[in-house]
C-alpha cells in the first residue's frame, strides 16, 4: 500500500479514537449536567455531583477542542464543509457549550436561590444539547448531506437547515447519545458519591444502558431502509480535491455492504450492544467501575459501527454523489499528515497518563459535608 | 467565481472580530495570572510562610473567575473557522489547522488537565507536586498561546507551504519554516509578556484597593510589590518586543506599516515625521491635522537613517502589474480547474506568484467572472483593485497609537510603583494608588488594539497576498449570520456581566474574609428542613 493511503487509515483511526474519547470523555461530563437537577434534591447535594467532575471537565473538554483541531489539520475539507453546513446546529451546540465552563465556575460563587436555580438549568441544557447534536449529527451525516463543490474548491449549500434540524432518524441518533452520556455520568457519579445520590444514579444508569441498547437496535433496523452510498471507483493515493476522481453510487441499504462483504465486522455492534445490556445489569448490581469500562465499549462499539458501515465515507453529497467527502479525498497532504501522525503518537500517550493520574490524584467518595466547608469546591 | 453576499462577509467579519476579541478580555490576564501565582506559591513552599499560600489561593480564586470564560469562549474561536470561514479553512487548513491542532494536544489539554488540579489538589497533593502542577498550568497555558500566534503568524507572513493547483489549496511542506517564522516568535513573546503586564497591573491595582481602605495591609503589600516588579520587567519586553514586530512588518507587510504610520507617501528619510496625531481618510487617501515628531521614524522603524518607507501611493502602483498578472493566473487556474488541460497548468505556473491580486481583482470583474474581464475593462479593474490592497488606515493608525501610548504610560507607572513599594513609601501616596487601581483596564484596552493592529492591518488578506477575505467566508445567507450575532450578542453580554460581578465582589471581600467564606445559609436553611 502506498505511505499516503496508510497515512489517510491512520487519520481516520485516530479520528475515530478522537469521537469515542469525546463521547466518553464530554459524554460523561454532559450526563452528570443533564442529570444534576434530578440526582440532587438540594443545593448540598447538587453541589457534591458537581464536585465529583469537578476537578476533571476542564480536562475532559478538551476532546472536543481537540476534535476540532484534529480535524481541521487532518481533514480541512472536512472540517471546512461539514461545520458550514450544519451552521444552525453548530452554533447552538457552541451556545450550550460555552454556557458550561461558566455554570461550573459561577453556580455555587452566589448564595442566591435565582442565581444557582438558573445555573442548574443552564447545566440541563449545555448537557443534553450539545450531546443530542452530537449523535444527530452522524444520523444526518449516515444519510447523506445537500451539498457540492465549485472549481475552486467552495462549497455551496443545497438544503435548508430544517432538514438536517427535524429529522426523524437524526433525532432517534440523537437521543442514542444523550442516553449513552447520561449512562455515562450515572457511572461516574456512582463512583465518587454516596447514598441518597448513589441511589438516583444507579437508577438512571440502569435505565440509561437498556434505553440505549434498545435506540441503538432501532436504528440499526432503519438504517437497512435508507440510501446508503458506494464508492464505485476512486483512487486511495488521489490528491485531495473532492471535485474528481470519484464515482459514487446511491442505494437502499448500501450500508450493510462493508458488513456482508466482512462478516468479522458484526462483531462490532454486537460488542456496542452487549456492553450497553451489561453494563445497565453491573450497574443495578452496584459495580460502577465496570460499568464505566463497559460505557467505554458501549462508545467504541456505537461509533466503531458508524465507521464500519460508511468506510471510506465522511459525509455524502446527496446533490452530487460523486463529490462526496470521503477519506480518500478530504484529508490534509501527506507531509502534514506525517507532522501531526508523529506528535500524536508522542502526546496522546501522555494525555491519557496524566489525565488517568488526575483522576488517581482525585479518587474516592466526594462527601457533602466536605463540599460545604470547603472553600475550593464549585 | 461565486462570491458571497458582501453583507455576509462583512457580518461574518464582525462576528470574528467580536467573538476574538471578547476572547481575547480573558487570555492575557490568564496568561500573566498564572505566572505570579507560580511565583507566589514559590516563594511560599520556599519559605513556608502562610501568607503566600493565602496570597496564591486568593489571587487564584480571581484567576479561575476569568479562566473560565477564556475556556469557553476559545471554544468559540476553535470552531468559527469552520463554520464561518470555510474558504479559508478548506484553503489554508494544512497549514493552519497543524498548530491548532498541536496547541490541542500539547497545550490546551495539559493546562486544562491540571488546573482541576490546581485548585481542588491542594490538600491532596505534597507542597512539591502542588507547585509543579501551577507550573504546568504556566507552561500550558504559555504554549497555548505560541501555537495560536504561530497559527496566525502564518495568515500574516505565509512560512512553510505553497499553493498546489492540483488539491487547489496551501499545502505544508516545512514544519520547521512554520514554527520558527519570525513573526510568531516575535508575536509570542510580545503577547505573553503584554499578558504579564495585564496580570501585573491588575494585582497591583486591587492591592492598592486594599492600601487605600487600609485593610489587609502587608497582604497587600506584598502582592504589590511582587506585581509592580514583575510589572516593570514586562512592559520593558513587550516594548523591546513591539518595535522587532514593528520591523518585521516593515520589512514584510509593507501595506501593514503605511497605515500604520499613517503614510500615505513614501517617507523621506532621515527627517521623516513620527505622527503623533494625525486624522487619515480613506477615501480622499490623505491626512488631516497632523502633529509629528521629526527624526524620529525612519530610525525607529527601520534602525537605519537613510531607507525610505513605502507609503500607500507607491504601494498601490507597484501592486497594478501584479493585479495583472494575477488575473491571468486565476483564469489560468480556473481553466486548469475545469478542463485539466496541462498547457492552462503551464500558464498558471508562469503567473503563480501574484495569484493573490488576481483573486483579489474578482471582486470587479463582470458578474464577478475574471474570464469576462475584456480588455477595454482590463485598466479600470486594476485601478479598482488597486484602491483595495491597503487597510483602513483611521483604525489601524489611531488602533495602533493608542496601544503605544498605553504602553509608555505602562513603563512610567511601573516604575513609579517599583520604585515606591521598595522604599516601602506607598501609603503615603494615595493618589497614586487611586492612579494604579483607576489602571486595571487599561492594559485589556491596550491588548485588544494590538491585536486590532495586527489584524486589520493584515487586510485585505486572511493569508497574506495570497487569499483576500472577501472570498474567504462561508456562503452563509445573512439571516444565518443575524441569527448567530445576536446570540452571541446576547450570551456574552450575560457572561461579562457575571463576570464583573464576580470579580468586584470577590475582590472587595479580600483575602482573609474570602477563606472563612459560606458555611453557606442556604445549606443551613435546607437541613433545617
Amino acid at each position: 500500500m502506498e505511505y499516503y493511503v496508510i497515512l489517510k487509515l491512520i487519520w481516520a483511526g485516530l479520528l475515530c479514537i478522537l469521537l469515542i474519547g469525546l463521547g466518553l470523555m464530554v459524554g460523561m461530563d454532559m450526563g452528570v449536567g443533564t442529570l444534576l437537577r434530578f440526582v440532587g434534591k438540594n443545593d448540598a447535594e447538587r453541589r457534591t455531583a458537581l464536585n465529583i467532575i469537578g476537578p476533571h471537565w476542564d480536562g475532559n473538554q478538551v476532546w472536543f477542542i481537540l476534535g476540532g483541531g484534529a480535524i481541521f489539520a487532518a481533514f480541512p475539507t472536512l472540517y471546512a464543509t461539514s461545520f458550514s453546513v450544519f451552521y444552525v446546529v453548530m452554533i447552538l451546540l457552541l451556545f450550550s457549550m460555552i454556557l458550561r465552563p461558566v455554570a461550573f465556575e459561577y453556580r455555587s460563587k452566589v448564595e442566591s436561590k435565582v442565581w444557582r436555580a438558573s445555573w442548574d438549568w443552564a447545566f440541563l441544557i449545555s448537557g443534553f444539547l450539545p450531546m443530542f447534536v452530537y449523535g444527530a449529527a452522524f444520523g444526518n451525516i449516515l444519510q447523506g448531506v445537500g451539498y457540492h463543490f465549485i472549481w475552486n474548491g467552495q462549497y455551496f449549500q443545497d438544503e435548508s437547515f430544517w432538514s438536517y434540524l427535524i429529522n426523524p432518524f437524526a433525532i432517534l441518533c440523537g437521543l442514542m447519545s444523550v442516553s449513552l452520556s447520561v449512562y455515562q455520568g450515572s457511572a461516574m457519579l456512582m463512583m465518587r458519591s454516596e447514598a441518597p445520590i448513589y441511589e438516583r444514579a444507579r437508577r438512571f444508569a440502569s435505565i440509561a444502558g437498556v434505553v440505549a441498547a434498545f435506540l441503538f437496535a432501532i436504528g440499526g433496523v432503519w438504517i437497512t431502509q435508507i440510501s446508503g452510498f458506494i464508492l464505485k471507483s476512486g483512487n486511495p493515493a488521489m490528491q485531495p480535491n473532492p471535485l474528481y476522481g470519484q464515482e459514487v453510487s446511491v442505494e437502499v441499504g448500501a450500508w450493510l455492504h462493508n458488513f456482508v462483504a466482512h462478516p468479522i465486522l458484526w462483531l462490532v455492534p454486537l460488542i456496542g450492544m452487549i456492553c450497553m445490556l451489561v453494563g445497565s445489569t453491573v450497574a443495578r448490581r452496584n459495580k460502577p467501575h465496570l460499568a464505566w469500562w463497559l460505557g467505554m465499549g458501549s462508545w467504541a462499539g456505537t461509533i466503531g459501527t458508524v465507521a464500519c458501515a460508511m468506510f471510506p465515507f465522511f459525509m455524502p453529497s446527496t446533490t452530487i454523489p460523486n463529490q462526496s467527502l470521503t477519506i480518500w479525498n478530504s484529508t490534509g497532504s501527506a507531509y502534514g499528515l506525517t507532522c501531526m501522525a508523529i506528535l500524536a503518537c508522542i502526546f496522546v500517550p501522555l494525555i491519557i497518563c496524566y489525565t488517568s493520574w488526575c483522576f488517581y490524584i482525585m479518587r474516592g467518595k466526594v462527601k457533602t459535608s466536605d463540599i460545604v466547608n470547603d472553600h475550593h469546591s464549585y | 467565481m461565486d462570491i458571497v453576499s458582501p453583507w455576509v462577509v462583512e457580518l461574518s467579519r464582525f462576528q470574528f472580530a467580536l467573538t476574538a476579541l471578547y476572547h481575547f478580555m480573558f487570555v492575557p490576564l490568564t496568561l500573566g495570572m498564572v505566572f505570579i501565582l507560580a511565583a507566589m506559591e514559590t516563594v511560599y513552599v520556599v519559605t513556608g510562610k502562610q501568607i503566600y499560600k493565602d496570597m496564591t489561593q486568593f489571587w487564584g480564586k480571581l484567576f479561575g473567575i476569568n479562566f473560565a470564560l477564556g475556556v469557553a469562549t476559545g471554544l468559540t474561536m476553535e470552531f468559527e473557522f469552520g463554520t464561518n470561514w470555510s474558504m479559508y479553512s478548506r484553503f489554508f487548513g494544512d497549514m493552519f489547522g497543524t498548530p491548532l491542532a498541536i496547541e490541542g494536544l500539547m497545550a490546551f489539554f495539559m493546562e486544562s488537565t491540571f488546573v482541576g488540579l490546581m485548585f481542588f489538589g491542594w490538600d491532596r497533593l505534597s507542597k512539591g507536586a502542588h507547585l509543579a502542577v501551577t507550573y504546568l498550568v504556566a507552561l500550558g497555558s504559555n504554549l497555548s498561546a505560541l501555537w495560536i500566534l504561530v497559527a496566525n503568524a502564518s495568515m500574516n507572513m505565509p512560512h512553510g507551504g505553497y499553493f498546489d493547483p492540483e488539491t487547489m489549496r496551501m499545502t505544508f511542506d516545512s514544519f520547521v519554516a512554520l514554527i520558527f517564522n519570525p513573526d510568531a516568535q516575535a508575536k509570542f513573546v510580545h503577547t505573553s509578556v503584554a499578558g504579564f503586564v495585564t496580570a501585573s497591573m491588575f494585582v497591583m491595582g486591587i492591592s492598592a484597593f486594599y492600601l487605600l481602605r487600609r485593610q489587609h495591609r502587608s497582604f497587600a503589600a506584598h502582592s504589590f510589590r511582587i506585581a509592580a516588579l514583575f510589572g516593570i520587567m514586562s512592559t520593558i519586553a513587550v516594548i523591546t518586543l513591539g518595535d522587532v514586530l514593528g520591523r518585521l512588518d516593515y520589512m514584510h507587510q509593507p501595506t501593514k506599516v503605511a497605515a500604520m504610520e499613517g503614510l500615505w507617501h513614501t517617507s523621506k528619510p532621515p527627517s521623516e515625521p513620527w505622527l503623533l496625531f494625525a486624522i487619515p481618510d480613506d477615501k480622499k487617501q490623505t491626512n488631516y491635522f497632523e502633529i509629528g515628531v521629526p527624526y524620529v521614524l525612519t530610525p525607529l522603524l527601520t534602525h537605519t537613517f537613510d531607507k525610505p518607507i513605502p507609503g500607500i501611493y507607491e504601494l498601490q502602483d507597484q501592486a497594478g502589474p501584479r493585479i495583472e498578472n494575477g488575473i491571468k493566473a486565476v483564469s489560468a487556474l480556473r481553466r486548469y480547474g475545469e478542463h485539466r488541460l496541462q498547457s492552462d497548468l503551464e500558464e498558471f505556473r508562469h503567473h503563480e506568484k501574484d495569484m493573490g491580486y488576481g483573486f483579489l481583482a474578482t471582486r470587479y470583474a463582470p458578474d464577478q467572472d475574471i474570464d469576462k474581464i475584456t480588455a477595454e475593462q482590463l485598466p479600470q479593474v486594476v485601478e479598482k483593485t488597486k484602491l483595495d490592497i491597503f487597510p483602513n488606515m483611521f483604525v489601524t493608525f489611531w488602533a495602533f497609537r493608542i496601544m503605544v501610548f498605553l504602553a509608555m504610560y505602562f513603563f512610567i507607572v511601573f516604575a513609579m510603583a517599583s520604585y515606591l513599594s521598595l522604599k516601602r513609601q506607598l501609603e503615603k501616596y494615595p493618589f497614586f494608588l487611586k492612579i494604579v487601581m483607576w489602571s486595571i483596564p487599561l492594559p485589556f484596552v491596550a491588548s485588544e488594539f494590538g491585536w486590532i493592529t495586527a489584524e486589520v492591518g493584515r487586510q485585505p488578506w486572511t493569508v497574506f497576498e495570497i487569499l483576500p477575505t472577501f472570498i474567504s467566508s462561508s456562503t452563509h445567507s445573512t439571516g444565518y449570520m443575524i441569527f448567530s450575532l445576536c446570540g452571541f450578542l446576547l450570551l456574552y453580554s450575560i457572561f461579562i456581566a457575571a463576570e464583573l460581578y464576580l470579580m468586584f465582589k470577590f475582590a472587595r471581600l479580600g483575602p482573609q474574609t474570602s477563606h472563612d467564606d459560606q458555611p453557606s445559609r442556604i445549606i443551613a436553611a435546607e437541613q433545617k428542613s
